[in-house]
């Protein structure tokens, strides 16, 4: 079963760079720079789905002690960080060339580096405690409490001025994208998202097997 | 003081932190950059701002030889000009958005060390005939007329 859906997971991105690179079109103001979008804004939702899974599986940990939902915060939250790591250093990339600069410090880009610092730290004090439930009981705190920055990430567009461009897709309303742009957006979306489930999966059977070797 | 005291006042400071961020950020204090409008109310001579806005149409000027480069910002309301030396980004043009990093010159005008060029939120393809590209150039050396051209009656 997660075999499987390692292989859709690996098909799905082969098909969606051969539309980022094949089929997409040459965008008409910035070039083909702008094909960065195709990996930039799929690992930020997956980070968004992935630090929404630790919120859940930490409340899920707190409501009912049950280590299970613990496996699902901690199995979410490794992907998230790596997910996150990849937007700022993609995005680090797209704005060299299109803003003139490799990092500001606007709204959008602050927030999202205090989003990699959080879950950083999530998983550091994860690694400082040993025993599993006292474990799942801190790191539930932080998992709740940093998901309080998701919709200051997401919404800093729109609430303050910055230099990043206001939200194309997920927006408040519809913005104009070409039909292949957002197409070939959608399969990468698709893609990175199997990909996070097949992480998901192999990360929660390994945290399972590391309880029943430990207990 | 039990461990259940100290993970309740441990929240608190936590949530108290986050609350102050939050409040903070929604106050002055996260203002990226200033528009036109807001610096010509008040400016500051040599004060360093960050200032935003769109490149008037016509106003650009250029000279490579001397890279210095000189534009006006405008929210449509205010209207600052900018002078600069070196090359903007790809991006920057007239009628676009742009961020220009400086201070407030006394004689009148925004003395700009950095300008970054803000981009939109839509993503288009190009036009048939804006774009040549490859197949056009295929065509060409084939002799057979251009798709954007009509053919000669």
């Amino acid at each position: 079963m997660t075999r499987a859906l390692g292989w859709l997971a690996a098909l799905a991105l082969v098909i969606g760079l051969g539309a980022a690179f094949g089929y997409a079109p040459r965008e008409a103001v910035q070039g083909n720079v702008q094909r960065i979008m195709y990996l930039h804004v799929p690992a930020v939702l997956t980070a968004y789905l992935a630090f929404a899974l630790v919120f859940a599986g930490s409340l899920g940990y707190l409501f009912t002690r049950r280590l299970g939902w613990d496996r699902l915060a901690v199995a979410a939250a490794e992907p998230g960080v790596l997910f996150t790591g990849l937007t700022i250093v993609s995005g680090s990339i797209w704005g060299k060339p299109t803003w003139g600069t490799w990092w500001t410090w606007d709204a959008r880009l602050t927030s999202t580096a205090v989003l990699f610092l959080v879950y950083v730290g999530y998983l550091l004090l994860r690694g400082m405690v040993d025993e599993p439930d006292r474990r799942a009981r801190y790191a539930a705190v932080v998992g709740i409490l940093g998901a309080a920055n998701i919709p200051i990430v997401h919404f800093s567009v729109k609430w303050w001025r910055a230099l990043h461009q206001p939200s194309t897709i997920l927006g408040p309303e519809p913005s104009p994208i070409a039909a292949p742009i957002a197409l070939t957006l959608l399969v990468n979306w698709i893609a990175f998202t199997l990909l996070f489930l097949y992480f998901l999966a192999r990360r929660a059977e390994i945290a399972r097997l590391e309880e029943s070797h430990a207990g | 003081m039990t461990t259940q005291r100290k993970f309740v006042a441990g929240g608190l400071v936590i949530v108290a932190a986050l609350g102050y961020l939050i409040w903070s950020g929604v106050t002055q204090s996260v203002v990226y950059f200033v528009t036109p409008s807001e610096l010509l109310a008040a400016p500051v001579a040599n004060k360093t701002y960050r200032l935003g806005g769109m490149v008037l149409p016509g106003s650009l000027k250029w000279e490579p030889k001397t890279l210095s480069l000189a534009f006006t910002l405008s929210d449509g309301k205010g209207q600052v000009s900018v002078r600069h030396r070196g090359a903007p980004p790809d991006l920057f043009a007239e009628g676009r958005g742009a961020v220009v990093e400086g201070s407030w010159a006394r004689e009148g005008y925004f003395q700009a060390s950095l300008i970054l060029a803000k981009h939109s939120e839509e993503y288009k393809a190009p036009h048939d005939g804006a774009d040549p590209g490859y197949k056009e150039l295929l065509r060409t050396l084939r002799r057979e007329p251009r798709t954007d051209e009509k053919p000669p009656r």
